[in-house]
């Protein structure tokens, strides 16, 4: 059996990666000419963080979470499946409870315990949550990992492709769509997010995982990316615009990054970035069947976190027809 | 009924529309909350390039009144602008109007909201001010054309409650006509039904629901103590006094001996 994907973010190529390895003959299809071009998955913190991320989402986003890490693991080398940390200053210990309130299957840190995972963290800050099971990864790396193995399996990844010619001849072989935004004229309910990141340089520091800084008006993240690189992210505005990354954003991340180590004053900024994520009203992910093709959209900031889950939904839905009503719409 | 610029409510809750988990968890807060009037904050950058239709079609769908404000705005001129935006993108001229003069507090800066509201006033814009329990500022910013107040209750998003009731109490007295409405610093519902106690005519919700872990339960507790506070202020509290005055009469009491 063959199958189109369309769209090379990370949905899109979670999909064709787990459809390949289910036996299927996969052609994956990307409108721009190289990996990431044209896909918010390029600008992804790649926190695999499914029980921090209820402080926000529903349920459904942390079981769709925690059943990927392993998929993640197995597939993508340099996966790191070491924990998150959150911390906040004194004067937010506030948001550090209301954090725990909301999330769960964290362990509490005191000042020693946080400075034996990271000593670099030592007295600066009293309390902090630890999600020991979290992990991340670096999402251009993972990205280029899973189109590599998708061509080991034999499937195909043609760039400067449009879908549309897929779409116009149904019945050969089904579709399944992951253009994100691109997919508004078929899905009108998808919205776009906004969010700016920007990685910088900072070779004297190290962490060996994720950070949450939480503030009561401007909570960021931090994400080591190896050699003295991190990436430090992301706002989240009700704008389907890419482009301009305002100062306000700016001083709010660099701030962020600033109150977690003074060091960062000293880090080089290596880039500054901005991408849209696609999603629906409720912020959750949906595999949606419309003729012969099948949307798997709305990732919303949940892309590197529940891409396997919903790619293993879909194959599950083109071989043997069950549907996971959870996802389906 | 409440009644906003010749604009009848059947609702005293104003609700937010920041920070929820989703845009559906927003709409099910605004239905469980029972209010008529939603405020939307415009990012300045959005509006130029209308790119924040998404989430705006989703607010105008919710079928309430809108009233746009000009949070984070520092001066005169970023408020002003911001405005003119929110009236182009949601076709009201209402505007709730606030001029941040301090970042840590997010205290409103009375001389630039004052200056802001007699320009938009004159603008044909309804003026809602965000402003403090001040009453010289307050009788500035009636001068200036504003026909509804919104003092505080303690800074945005703090959960304190009513910071200064003794303040908040003169203002009522002092203006006892003008509809006003306690805007920021609510935290749990029984704030809500302490400002509505007090006179007040309604409250302004965000924080307080958005970031409940239930949100659209919370939405529906804040109904319930506005809708109580109304009705106990009606009702007529009677006055603290300081000493025990007891409810069933003594005299006639048994003879136990």
């Amino acid at each position: 059996m063959r199958v189109t994907v369309v769209g090379a973010g990370v949905a899109g190529l979670a999909c064709a990666v787990e459809f390949a390895e289910r036996g299927l003959a996969v052609e994956l299809l990307e409108r721009t000419q190289r990996l990431g071009a044209g896909c918010c998955s390029w600008y992804a913190g790649g926190m695999l963080a499914p029980w921090c991320e209820l402080e926000s989402a529903e349920r459904l986003i942390a079981e769709l979470g925690a059943e990927s890490l392993a998929w993640w693991r197995d597939k993508v080398p340099g996966t790191v499946l070491g924990g998150s940390l959150v911390v906040a200053h004194g004067r937010d210990s506030g948001e550090l409870k209301h954090f725990a309130r909301r999330t769960e299957r964290y362990e509490w840190l005191d000042a020693d315990a946080l400075a034996a995972l990271e000593p670099d963290l030592a007295g600066r800050f009293e309390r902090a949550l630890y999600f020991r099971e979290e992990g991340h990864l670096d999402p251009r790396a993972a990205l280029a990992a899973l189109a590599q193995r998708l061509r080991a399996r034999g499937g195909e990844v043609r760039f400067g492709a449009s879908g549309a010619a897929a779409a116009k001849s149904p019945g050969e072989c089904p579709v399944v769509d992951c253009t994100g935004l691109a997919a508004r004229e078929v899905l009108a309910d998808l919205r776009g997010v906004k969010g700016e990141m920007l990685v910088v340089r900072l070779p004297d520091l190290s962490l060996s995982r994720p950070v949450r800084v939480l503030h009561p008006r401007v909570p960021v993240y931090i994400v080591p990316r190896g050699d003295g690189h991190f990436m430090i992210g992301a706002t989240m505005i009700e704008s389907d615009q890419a482009t301009r990354i305002s100062v306000r954003s700016m001083l709010e991340l660099l701030g962020a990054a600033y109150a977690l180590h003074p060091a960062f004053g000293e880090a080089e900024i290596v880039e500054i970035g901005t991408g849209v994520r696609p999603a629906f009203p409720d912020n959750l992910p949906r595999l949606c069947r419309r003729g012969d093709t099948l949307y798997v959209n709305g990732l919303y900031r949940h892309g590197f976190l529940a891409a396997p889950a919903l790619a293993r939904r879909a194959a599950d839905l083109l071989l043997t027809g069950r549907e996971a009503p959870e996802v389906m719409h | 009924m409440l009644k906003l610029y010749e604009v009848e409510l059947g609702s005293r809750v104003l609700l937010g529309t920041a920070r929820y988990p989703s845009p559906a968890i927003l709409m099910e807060a605004v239905k469980a909350s029972g209010t008529q009037l939603v405020t939307v904050s415009l990012r300045r950058e959005a509006a130029g390039e209308r790119a924040g239709q998404g989430f705006w079609s989703l607010i105008r769908d919710l079928g309430v009144r809108v009233l746009p404000n000009t949070a984070a705005c520092h001066s005169v001129k970023e408020a002003v602008t911001t405005a003119h935006m929110a009236r182009e993108v949601f076709g009201t001229s209402w505007v709730k109007l606030e001029v941040i003069g301090e970042d840590d507090t997010l205290q409103p800066d009375v001389f630039a909201l004052v200056e802001a509201a007699r320009i938009l006033a004159r603008e044909g814009f309804e003026v809602f001010p965000y402003t403090t329990e001040d009453l010289v500022v307050a009788e500035r910013l009636l001068e200036a054309g504003c026909r509804v107040l919104m003092p505080w209750g303690s800074p945005i998003g703090c959960g304190r409650g009513l910071n200064n009731p003794f303040g908040l109490k003169a203002l009522r007295a002092r203006f006892p006509a003008v509809p006003m409405v306690i805007d920021a610093g609510i935290g749990v519902p029984s704030h809500a039904a302490q400002s509505l106690e007090l006179g007040f005519d309604a409250v302004l919700i965000n924080t307080a629901v958005s970031q409940a872990v239930d949100p659209v339960r919370m939405a529906a507790a804040f109904a319930r103590a506005v809708a109580a506070g109304r009705e106990a202020y009606l009702a007529g509290p009677m006055e603290p006094r300081d000493m025990a005055v007891p409810s069933t009469p003594v005299i006639g009491k048994a003879f136990l001996g």
